[in-house]
């Protein structure tokens, strides 16, 4: 399982990678393991939405279970990945590439401090195995 | 081995199916809701027979053996229900029919109310809801009519234990409450410290399934119920798991305001594709006036002379009809049926034995299989499907690979707070052979998975169909026959 060092992590499985002022946003590898083959995502927001940390962005929807997925940070949204509705097993196979599911422009980077790093974060998910 | 469509066995031209003749009056139907053709199949009857009793030979169904899915009570059926609800004075009544041509009917439901008032400890009992769903949807109104009509209208949250059926939620939203997840503590019951924190003005009420879908009986039960009281909520009790308490302890006792009964689980109607489910709603006194209706009701005391009239009354507060007539009356008749061949003892012995038998199993599997909340369970209980030492194995391909021992598999992936959840419903129906039979064909599953993982990861391999691809089935819906010629 795959823990890239540069990004940042929820308790909830979403991951953000901040470039500039811009952040890039999925679910996480162990998310994805979890939910096995993802069959629908959708993502609820839309460019130009003013967003707030925690609110939900998007659904996900596996053969075993559907999962909200929450903003890790508020901000503007810049982009959303639309090829991920007709191609969902992305999440499967690139979880923190080709899936990433939206970006934006953070209004406040200083609410990723209180995140997990890449080492907090995969000692949470092996706690969770157990 | 695949059967085709009746459509693809359709011939052109072949003599048609005989249709009866119309027994009601023929009238016009509005312009626009007709249509020039209409593409029916083309068969001889006995190709038509033929057809759908090869198809009922691919199912598997609780007639053929053991079916332990859990939180669903596959029980075994006894076929006196069938016989009863085909009693011709049951069968060919209607139900807009004058309640004095259906005076039989009418006590039958007012009995069946009041033994359910007896069973759960209720003050009062409505048939109406259609199913488990839909009786938690009625009890939520219920609840929130009864603030409502207090004036309390500040009262917008539902709170659900993680552990809760999957339709809690859903039931919330549909009833416009917002939903507040607790947690569950090491043991499996509600976490005490999540819900005091929650308790305020703002709880309209606590859906709790006891037992939980771990097949736990909530330890701290009194408490939970006394926090949500203390801060003006209700609690919501689903019943969805009451065989393992009938004659035990009662709901209405240990203080829950509404539930709803599945007269399709725990008093044994068909389901699961086998008939409608049935979800009545009990309530305690203060609630009573709000129940869904009409209700069958003694509207005129009998004598020496004359029996007693009975009837069909709104409560005086109803919040309304949520079924069309009288509820599904042909499972009401079976769970009556039931009822009263098990009698009082009956069902005590009921619940005993679905405790004993789950408790059976759990104890047979547990060194083999990680049970996470390894207690004394209820009538399930909750294993993992998966060991280090066979990575690649997941609960999926344990449950496919149980189908070649003949058997139905448990349900999988859920509860969510297990991983790779096996959930195992024996039921009281069952004998020690059919459990010994299941535990030998778990515990040989579980040497094959160290042994040859592939034979797991392809299975099934016995079963008239292979591993089906789920994935495609859930992106790929195709819902209706599609001629070809429509692409």
């Amino acid at each position: 399982m795959e823990f890239p060092a540069d990004l940042k992590y929820t308790e909830n499985d979403e991951w953000i990678r901040l470039e500039g002022n811009v952040g890039t946003i999925g679910i996480t590898d162990y998310a994805q393991e979890q939910l096995s083959d993802v069959v629908y995502v959708e993502v609820s927001v839309s460019v130009g939405d003013t967003v707030a940390q925690g609110d939900t962005f998007a659904a996900v929807e596996s053969v075993k279970a559907a999962a909200d997925v929450y903003l890790p940070a508020s901000g503007k949204v810049l982009e959303v990945n639309e090829g991920l509705a007709d191609a969902p097993e992305l999440v499967n196979s690139d979880p923190y590439g080709e899936a990433w599911m939206v970006k934006i422009e953070l209004s406040d980077p200083s609410e990723l401090d209180a995140l997990m790093d890449a080492a907090a974060y995969e000692k949470y998910c092996q706690e969770r195995s157990h | 081995m695949a059967e085709p469509l009746i459509y693809e066995l359709s011939r052109a031209g072949c003599p048609p199916f005989p249709l009866p003749d119309p027994d009601v009056p023929l009238s016009e139907l509005p312009q626009g809701l007709t249509r020039e053709d209409l593409p029916l199949p083309e068969l001889p009857e006995s190709e038509v027979v033929r057809h759908f009793v090869r198809l009922s030979q691919l199912n598997y169904a609780v007639d053929i053996g053991f079916y332990p899915l859990g939180s669903c009570t596959m029980k075994y059926n006894p076929k006196i229900n069938e016989d009863a609800a085909r009693l011709p004075g049951f069968a060919f009544t209607h139900p807009l029919q004058d309640p004095e041509t259906v005076q039989g009917n009418l006590l039958l439901m007012y009995e069946l109310q009041e033994w359910l008032k007896e069973i759960g400890g209720f003050a009062g009992v409505s048939l109406q809801p259609a199913a488990g769903a839909h009786g938690e949807l009625t009890g939520i109104l219920i609840i929130r009519a009864y603030h409502l009509h207090r004036g309390d209208k500040q009262r917008t949250k539902i709170l659900i234990p993680d552990s809760a059926h999957g339709t809690n939620p859903a039931t919330t939203s549909m009833a416009g409450f917002t939903m507040v997840k607790l947690p569950s503590d090491e043991r499996g019951n509600v976490d005490l410290e999540s819900l005091r924190a929650e308790c305020d003005d703002t709880v309209a009420g606590l859906m709790l399934t006891n037992p939980n879908t771990l097949g736990l009986f909530e330890e701290h039960l009194q408490e939970v119920i006394d926090l949500v009281h203390g801060c003006g909520g209700l609690v919501y009790g689903d019943g969805a798991n009451l065989n393992a308490l009938l004659g035990v302890v009662r709901p209405g006792d240990l203080g829950f305001d509404v539930l709803h009964y599945n007269l399709h689980k725990t008093f044994s109607t068909p389901h699961g594709g086998g008939g409608p489910g049935s979800g009545p709603v009990g309530v305690c006194e203060r609630l009573v006036d709000f129940l869904p209706g009409p209700i069958a009701a003694k509207v005129e005391e009998g004598d020496d002379e004359m029996p007693p009239l009975f009837g069909l009354i709104m409560p005086a507060k109803s919040i309304g009809r949520v079924k069309a007539f009288q509820g599904h009356f042909g499972v009401i008749v079976r769970a009556y049926t039931y009822i009263r061949m098990q009698g009082a003892a009956g069902l005590r012995a009921v619940a005993d034995h679905a405790v004993l038998n789950a408790n059976y199993l759990r104890v047979r599997l547990h060194d083999t299989y990680h049970v996470p909340y390894d207690r004394i369970c209820m009538h399930e209980f909750v294993a993992e499907g998966r060991w280090d030492d066979a990575p690649q194995v997941r609960a999926l391909d344990i449950a496919k690979r149980l189908m070649d021992y003949g058997f139905h598999p448990p349900t999988n992936y859920f509860p969510l707070i297990v991983h790779e959840a096996l959930m195992i419903e024996p039921t009281e129906t069952e004998t020690k052979e059919t459990l010994d039979a299941f535990a030998r064909a778990m515990l040989k599953i579980a040497e094959e998975a160290r042994r040859d993982p592939e034979l797991l990861k392809s299975a099934p391999h016995e079963t008239p169909f292979g591993r089906v691809d789920e994935v495609r089935a859930a992106k790929q819906l195709i819902l209706r026959y599609q001629p070809e010629s429509q692409g």
